[in-house]
């Protein structure tokens, strides 16, 4: 989607603001919210990229004016919702009105950190071989999907060089939408900065993006 | 920088802590009803929010930094298969993210966004900071790379090629940086002990010591 997420080569959101020693969280609930959503995840009833989706989708005003966290609160809150995993007059009064019986949480105690060390792989096998090779040059596609894509606006329609052949990956626009992971191959494409932004940029620069077959054709 | 230490602000100094914010409230209601249904255990979040403030940081990252710039067969492996490379350290689980190393050289510098959501190498560096997740930096280190060192007090050369890599997919991106001056000879833990999480990100560089090698 054409979304206010999609932020590469905006301007206007002004300086870049360092904190030195900045903490791991900035109140106790960011981290709450943090652990929530780790262990939410393993009930498995989104895949990360529908988690991904649901942030997208929050209200573009929202989307600006909540922090990190704030956004992860009101993503989660909306996947449980929808997943039925919590009912709308249990999170206005904060009591189970739910009469079905307690469930057991998939991750106990230390479950919940060893989680944390697993990270899983995206990588799938598949027959097809892959139609590009590094050194191809590759324009990404002029599509504006309204669902989930992880093709970048300021890709669109640009020419790059195949730099990198990952195997094949579980297809974001395909899965955030309960479609299946559909696994097709992936690459980093390398993009001139000139291609991308106009000749104000530096001619030595480079943009890399890691795109799906799908996004591209040959140039 | 010795006069400024007795000037410091008292840790208990948070601002709005006296009274609740209303999103605080909103967290811990929504956690007291997760629990009293049995969706998560209390103990378990209490133990992902003290590893995420204890145990996972760039620490990680920086060993594996550390270990490239001392070994080289170690550092050939990083390039090609960062994923294993990472593993032999020992910190990464069985099933593991797809890691990719880049190499910082006196002619290439490295930076890495994720301009479509805040993807971040957390495994090897920890929860990103605020402002990698910043609409400022996601906006602009790919339209404006070297303005966005700038505003980290780092200016290149015209000459240095800037290479910025936008996370869009399930790879995560690690910078190698270079190795500064006046190290030869140290080890890996001291070493490891200059290597900033900002230089992972690639947003400086790794200060050359100011004092004599350990």
């Amino acid at each position: 989607m054409n979304g206010v997420h999609d932020m590469g080569g905006m301007h206007g959101f002004g300086p870049v603001v360092h904190e030195p020693n900045e903490p791991v969280f900035h109140a106790t609930w960011e981290g709450r919210v943090r652990g929530m959503v780790q262990l939410m995840a393993a009930w498995r009833t989104v895949t990360i990229d529908a988690g991904r989706h649901s942030i997208e989708r929050l209200p573009p005003v929202d989307y600006l004016r909540y922090n990190y966290f704030e956004k992860w609160f009101d993503a989660l809150i909306g996947r449980m919702l929808a997943a039925g995993q919590i009912a709308p007059e249990e999170l206005a009064s904060g009591r189970k009105a739910d009469p079905s019986p307690l469930r057991t949480p998939p991750l106990i105690g230390a479950d919940g950190v060893k989680m944390l060390t697993t990270v899983h792989s995206y990588e799938r096998k598949i027959q097809a071989q892959p139609q590009f090779a590094a050194g191809d040059a590759v324009r990404a596609k002029n599509i504006h999907p309204e669902g989930h894509t992880r093709l970048p606006r300021y890709a669109r329609g640009r020419c790059g060089i195949v730099q990198r052949y990952h195997g094949a990956h579980v297809f974001p626009d395909t899965n955030a939408h309960g479609k299946g992971e559909a696994p097709q191959p992936l690459y980093t494409v390398a993009f001139a900065a000139r291609e991308l932004w106009g000749d104000t940029a530096n001619a030595a620069d480079t943009v890399h993006i890691d795109l799906w077959e799908d996004y591209l054709e040959p140039a | 920088m010795s006069s400024d230490h007795d000037h410091h602000h008292d840790h208990g100094h948070e601002h709005g802590q006296d009274v609740p914010s209303p999103t605080a409230l909103r967290v811990k209601a929504l956690e007291s009803l997760l629990i009293e249904k049995g969706l998560i255990d209390a103990a378990a979040l209490d133990a992902i929010v003290d590893a995420y403030e204890t145990k996972i940081g760039p620490r990680n990252g920086a060993r594996v930094v550390a270990r490239a710039w001392t070994d080289a067969a170690y550092k050939a492996r990083l390039l090609t298969d960062a994923t294993a490379a990472i593993e032999e350290i020992g910190f990464v689980g069985s099933d593991r993210p797809h890691m990719i190393v880049v190499e910082n050289t006196p002619t290439t510098h490295n930076l890495v966004v994720c301009t479509l959501c805040s993807c971040y190498p957390w495994l090897v560096l920890g929860l990103p900071p605020v402002w990698y997740k910043s609409s400022a930096y996601r906006s602009r280190a790919v339209i404006d790379p070297r303005g966005v060192l700038n505003d980290f007090g780092l200016t290149l050369d015209e000459g240095v090629a800037v290479q910025v890599w936008d996370s869009t997919a399930e790879l995560r991106y690690l910078v190698l940086p270079e190795r500064p001056a006046g190290t030869e000879g140290w080890g890996e833990e001291a070493l490891a002990d200059l290597v900033s999480r900002d230089s992972m990100v690639g947003v400086a560089k790794v200060a050359a010591p100011a004092g004599a090698a350990p």
